[in-house]
């Protein structure tokens, strides 16, 4: 008799976050401080007056943007320097190097520089958001490049296709699931970038205030901004992922591997 | 694929990587750029060594190293056990392993501010922030692993009466290890990235913390030196992981 639709699995998961809430909630006024552990009440009081202030949902407005702009400008980048790097043999073998060296640096390393060379302000944070999500999509774009099955190639040349002809018809096409595959882990790194410039030094954006609660120890309103910012950023990764399934929709063969 | 496979390709990388040196040599000291901006390599190289000398670089250098250590003991630690604990029970795996990976999907770093709030601007946050981020990789790669293991395996050493050790100790540990390993190295190195950023965002001490406060003094000079030594040593983490696990494993790692 199926007395519950979620299935036993499901059951399960929703048991687990029941019990979770509840353990929260009771540690927050039995064991610590209701003052120290926010418990889930406590946050839930403090999220309309927190979603209601204007200060917040500026600072919400702006992260966003910056993370917009950050996710744009490093798709434009990402793709323009993919293909010219990917299709023309002689710079790629000189470039690549350099790409792979400044792909390994440990990017939080610098992080002061960002802010040293761009200021406090917007610049920074849409900077060092685009070196982040700059190359997944890079990299990305010079794998489905090199991917590409050169049976189809060597048709459309046998067909009298032109240089160019191949490139729009049959390159950029068949790299195209593994590009979008690389936007959902671009659109995770940009988030990180945006979201550590902001928490180092920044005048105003969601890190900023996650820091500025937290300094002046204001856990429920630390917690509040934390969990709209994680919704925040489940939402925009499920985006992400709904658009790369759709994208990749007509895909057959496993090609355009992303990274 | 982007492996250095020849000679060819490496003396291409080290001829590319040294004509970069040459070049930000040569704009230093033709005064193009604002020596603020960008230090001249001579002088970065000769504040590293004073660093060293002065002992100013080993006290940071032990605070973060011993920050880590402790941060990737309790994640590897935790991160395996719990991953065994779910790995072991389809059930569990699929209820709780959904959970995981959300998780890590957000940017952890989303939750740093909480870390501070509760353990301080010292040490202890960043040996809690390292844990929670390389806990993920260790759990979720435990997971996988252990739910990979052969299930022919399992069945011969249920039926030739493995006690519950024993099936742990000879059959799933040595057949997850593949994938564990990778989890651990990935865990290692989120880990220590982890605890850098947290140092450079707030803290007392480490090499994150020196370089933002160089950064903040505007002294240019002592940032990249510590950056170039930061990059350096996470470049020695991520090849002798490499090596470990090419050691360790039995037909070619992953």
């Amino acid at each position: 008799m199926n007395l519950c639709p979620l299935g036993p699995v499901g059951a399960g998961r929703a048991a687990f976050a029941v019990m979770f809430l509840v353990a929260w909630e009771a540690a927050g006024h039995t064991i610590f401080d209701p003052e120290f552990l926010s418990p889930p009440s406590a946050i839930i009081v403090a999220m309309p007056s927190l979603l209601s202030d204007p200060l917040i949902l500026g600072a919400l407005g702006q992260t966003l943007l910056q993370l917009a702009a950050a996710f744009i400008l490093a798709v434009v980048l990402g793709v323009a320097i993919g293909l010219l790097v990917g299709l023309h043999p002689v710079a790629s073998e000189a470039s690549l190097p350099a790409i792979l060296l400044a792909y390994s640096i440990p990017q939080v390393t610098i992080l002061p520089l960002f802010v040293l060379y761009f200021g406090v302000g917007a610049a920074s944070k849409i900077a060092f958001g685009v070196t982040h999500g700059v190359f997944p999509i890079l990299l990305s774009v010079i794998v489905g490049i090199k991917a590409c099955d050169p049976e189809f190639i060597k048709v459309a040349r046998s067909m009298g296709a032109s240089r160019h002809q191949i490139v729009r018809r049959i390159i950029v096409p068949s790299m195209i699931p593994g590009l979008f595959s690389s936007f959902r882990v671009a659109m995770s790194a940009c988030l990180l970038g945006v979201l550590l410039a902001e928490l180092y030094a920044s005048t105003g954006g969601v890190g900023y205030y996650a820091r500025l609660f937290s300094e002046s120890f204001n856990p429920p309103a630390t917690f509040a901004l934390v969990t709209i910012l994680t919704t925040m950023a489940v939402l925009l990764n499920e985006a992400a992922r709904r658009l790369e399934i759709r994208a990749s929709a007509w895909r057959t063969t496993n090609g355009g591997e992303s990274i | 694929m982007f492996a250095a496979s020849s000679w060819k390709s490496i003396s291409i990388r080290i001829g590319v990587l040294a004509a970069l040196l040459i070049a930000w040599d040569l704009a230093g000291e033709a005064k193009v750029v604002n020596a603020v901006f960008l230090p001249a390599p001579r002088q970065v190289v000769l504040r590293l060594f004073d660093l060293v000398q002065t002992g100013t670089l080993y006290e940071n250098l032990i605070v973060t190293v011993s920050e880590f250590v402790m941060g990737f003991g309790i994640a590897a630690s935790a991160g395996m056990l719990v991953g065994i604990v779910i790995g072991r029970s389809r059930y569990a795996t699929l209820v709780f392993e959904p959970f995981l990976a959300a998780l890590f999907s957000i940017p952890i770093i989303i939750f740093l501010p909480l870390f501070l709030l509760y353990f301080g601007l010292g040490p202890a946050s960043k040996v809690a922030f390292g844990a929670v981020y390389g806990f993920f990789p260790v759990a979720l790669s435990t997971i996988g692993g252990v739910a990979q293991v052969d299930r022919n395996y399992i069945r011969v050493g249920i039926s030739m009466g493995a006690t519950e050790s024993q099936m742990f100790r000879r059959i799933y540990l040595p057949g997850a290890l593949p994938v564990i390993g990778n989890g651990l190295r990935v865990g290692c190195i989120l880990c220590f990235l982890a605890i850098l950023g947290a140092e450079t965002i707030a803290g007392f001490s480490g090499l994150g913390t020196a370089i933002a406060k160089s950064s903040e003094a505007m002294n240019t000079t002592e940032m990249f030196a510590y950056i170039i030594f930061v990059v350096a040593l996470a470049a020695l983490l991520n090849a002798s992981l490499s090596a470990v696990q090419k050691r360790l494993s039995p037909a070619g790692g992953s």
